[in-house]
């Protein structure tokens, strides 16, 4: 099993033979995450920092859950409070860190991009764990891992990514991952927020949802990014619901064995209903949760190997 | 009286249209005689061109030179410099510094600091509003008794039309030429990139490049209306073009640039988030640069600027959205431009009308010509010669090019200016 990179910025850059070595391994994590004891010492002597310039708790949580059940010493900062309030730049800050030795950095920032130039400046293994409306590489691969367990592979398979696609890496991330799978993508949203030109990345573009729907066989759904607006991009979040939220009704156009996700966290009534993201029948939200930490600890098991060989 | 003979050149004419080897005489700083083929024998002092091409000297409009207020970035020390081994005889600065160039008293700091330092032809414009901020004129005939030659608040579009109408209508009585940045300002707001496939797969704030259009559209109208004498800074997309070639059947007093970056480059070229790469407007699509090249050709497009911008590397290590815009150029600009005469869309005299000749004409010198009379301001060039570009040695105090160990094809050998070598090539 090889992976050959050293840093884990984007889909963009990894083959399908990569993103198979990761959700392979993130397996045998999900079987150890079960057990009452947890702890494989892979990354034990390893210190991990979470660099957070931007708010998450679930993010950052799953990804210093991952950090300690593999032995890491984990430290968080929320950049917020930080020095980038002094008006240190992102450069200097990342050069004070990498004067500490740390061997894996998980970056979150709000611009795009600012998380691939961190990478060139530091001399241990980045991870993103979002950069602006870029990727959000470890979502889409915990998407992928909930797929590839629910529908037994990870191709061949019509799925849709419903919302707010501007402004979400996530999409991003899925679109270049499910992409390179080989599946047939769908991006359904109204045009203010379903840029026309995704279109010719392969995905097929609809406007109207319960065309959209037909015969999919997964349903990812995506967070209403009203942070990351300038102004209105729709009239109003309940005529959002009554056309792009999904509820039993649409959701009984897709094919019967669909399985509903979401990245979270929800905005329930506004693109989901909250009945139906409950619904264990239908609703895959919480395991993907729970792979997001399997995958993040495979992650970063596959980087550490290539730190060692490399020093 | 002194004397310079120039034999053995390739005389690149824009004014003729021609490309042939001849000789030059110059005395006293302007060109006394030219003519085809082997020059008489005469005792004076000559310089032997070596078969390679000598054109009119170069005059960019619209460059930055950062004095006031950012001298670490770009004194007129560096700048003369950085010009004259670019060929670029004269610049036309910018007044986007810090305060801006908006007073006689700044702009006469500014000439006065241009002439103890500069080697080159320095010819300052003015901003058009106080400030930049496009709600007050400025004193426009003041500025224009201390040396202005054209007036124009830069990249900060005026969204006051009203502001906007008058001075152009104050302008016209001035005789005064104004130089407007087409854009729709509210459209191309926090725009980072241009609409299309590369931002939106790269998660970038963009802006359509119809706000070009609907930019140069609003001025056009208020050209109707106040008859002024205007000059598009850089128009880069294919759409803005039919509205240009309109207004000038028309009959209105409108000529329009762009710069060498968006003949050059596209949006593609940013690749992972290289902020060298970012200018403004946005680089764009290859089927708008492919359009704007075919405007050079055909004269549509009249100038073509280096639009140099000097910024320090800690405006550029940032991320995308948060880097400061723009390029230096003065001394890339020859060198890409040549590319495209390499990939033969357009001949030497055609790029010199654009460079040279057509910058003259709009502000009214007599330069940018091989003709009787002009003022020897020449470049002399091998446009064959290949290198790989090495920022590190650009004379500009700011290395920001995106050409930055690239291939280029074509080097300036000497650079004269009415007369004097200020620049030859080891």
């Amino acid at each position: 099993m090889s992976f050959a990179h050293r840093h884990l910025l984007g889909i963009e850059q990894l083959s399908q033979s990569d993103i198979t070595a990761i959700l392979d391994l993130a397996e045998t994590y999900v079987d150890l995450n079960r057990q009452s004891s947890k702890h494989a010492d892979v990354l034990a002597g390893l210190t991990q920092i979470n660099m957070f310039f931007e708010n998450s708790t679930r993010t950052q949580a799953s990804f210093e859950i991952a950090g300690k059940r593999l032995g890491a010493d984990v430290m968080n900062m929320a950049m917020q409070a930080s020095s980038i309030k002094k008006g240190e730049t992102l450069i200097d800050t990342a050069m004070t860190l990498n004067a500490m030795h740390p061997d894996l950095l998980v970056v979150r920032h709000p611009h795009s991009g600012a998380v691939d130039l961190l990478a060139q400046k530091v001399n241990c293994a980045v991870l993103n764990a979002g950069d602006g409306k870029h990727e959000h590489p470890t979502q889409a691969l915990l998407d992928a891992l909930t797929i590839r367990r629910a529908k037994g592979r990870l191709h061949r398979l019509n799925i849709a990514i419903c919302g707010d696609v501007a402004h979400s890496r996530v999409a991003r991330s899925n679109l270049f991952l499910l992409g390179k799978m080989e599946n047939r993508i769908r991006l359904i949203g109204p045009p203010t927020l379903v840029p026309g030109q995704f279109a010719e990345f392969g995905a097929e573009i609809y406007d109207d949802m319960r065309e959209g729907l037909k015969d999919v066989d997964v349903v990812m759904m995506l967070r209403l990014q009203r942070e990351r607006m300038d102004g209105g991009f729709i009239p109003s979040e309940r005529e959002y619901y009554h056309r792009y939220g999904l509820d039993v009704e649409k959701l009984s156009l897709a094919k019967p064995d669909a399985i509903v996700m979401h990245p979270g966290p929800m905005n329930r009534g506004v693109e989901i209903d909250g009945t139906l993201a409950d619904d264990i029948n239908r609703s895959v939200i919480q395991e993907q949760v729970e792979m997001g930490v399997a995958v993040r600890m495979a992650a970063m098991e596959l980087l550490a190997r290539n730190l060692t060989t490399a020093a | 009286m002194s004397d310079t003979l120039f034999t053995n050149a390739r005389l690149i004419d824009p004014e003729g249209g021609s490309d042939t080897i001849g000789w030059l005489h110059v005395t006293d700083g302007r060109i006394m005689a030219t003519g085809e083929g082997a020059a008489q024998q005469s005792d004076t002092e000559t310089v032997d061109c070596g078969g390679k091409c000598l054109a009119p000297g170069i005059i960019d409009i619209g460059v930055k030179v950062c004095e006031p207020g950012e001298r670490h970035k770009e004194s007129y020390k560096s700048a003369g410099r950085a010009a004259a081994a670019g060929g670029v005889t004269t610049m036309v600065t910018r007044p986007d510094t810090t305060p801006a160039i908006d007073t006689p008293e700044t702009l006469e700091f500014v000439t006065r600091r241009a002439q103890a330092d500069t080697p080159v032809n320095v010819l300052p414009m003015a901003a058009l509003t106080k400030g930049r901020e496009g709600r007050e004129m400025t004193e426009i005939g003041f500025l224009q008794d201390a040396g202005a030659v054209a007036f124009t608040d830069c990249d900060h579009v005026i969204s006051d039309t009203k502001v906007f109408t008058r001075a152009l209508t104050y302008a016209r009585s001035c005789g005064a030429l104004v130089m407007a940045h087409p854009q729709e300002p509210i459209l191309s707001k926090g725009a980072a990139a241009t609409s299309g496939k590369f931002s939106a797969l790269y998660g970038l704030p963009s802006v359509s490049p119809m706000a070009e259009r609907m930019g140069l559209d609003r001025d056009i109208a208020l050209l109707e209306m106040t008859g002024a004498k205007y000059h598009a800074d850089q128009i880069t997309t294919a759409r803005a073009l039919p509205a240009l070639e309109r207004a000038k059947l028309n009959g209105l007093d409108i000529t329009a640039g762009t710069s060498v970056h968006h003949l050059t480059l596209n949006e593609l070229d940013v690749a992972d988030y290289r902020t060298f790469f970012k200018v403004k407007p946005p680089l764009r699509s290859e089927d708008d640069r492919l359009a704007v090249v075919e405007a050079v050709r055909t004269g549509l497009i009249d100038t073509i600027s280096s639009m140099h911008t000097p910024q320090d590397e800690e405006s550029k290590r940032l991320p995308f959205e948060e880097a400061a815009a723009g390029a230096v150029a003065l001394e890339t600009f020859l060198p890409a431009a040549l590319r495209l005469v390499h990939a033969e869309y357009l001949d030497l005299p055609t790029l010199f009308r654009a460079m040279s000749l057509n910058p003259a004409k709009r502000l009214g010198l007599d330069a940018g010509r091989l003709s009787v009379g002009a003022p020897a301001d020449l470049v002399l060039f091998d446009p064959d010669v290949p290198f790989v570009l090495d920022r590190t040695t650009l004379l500009s105090k700011s290395q920001n090019t995106p050409f930055d160990g690239q291939r280029m094809q074509g080097r300036v050998l000497a650079t004269f200016v009415g007369g004097h070598e200020v620049f030859r090539r080891n």
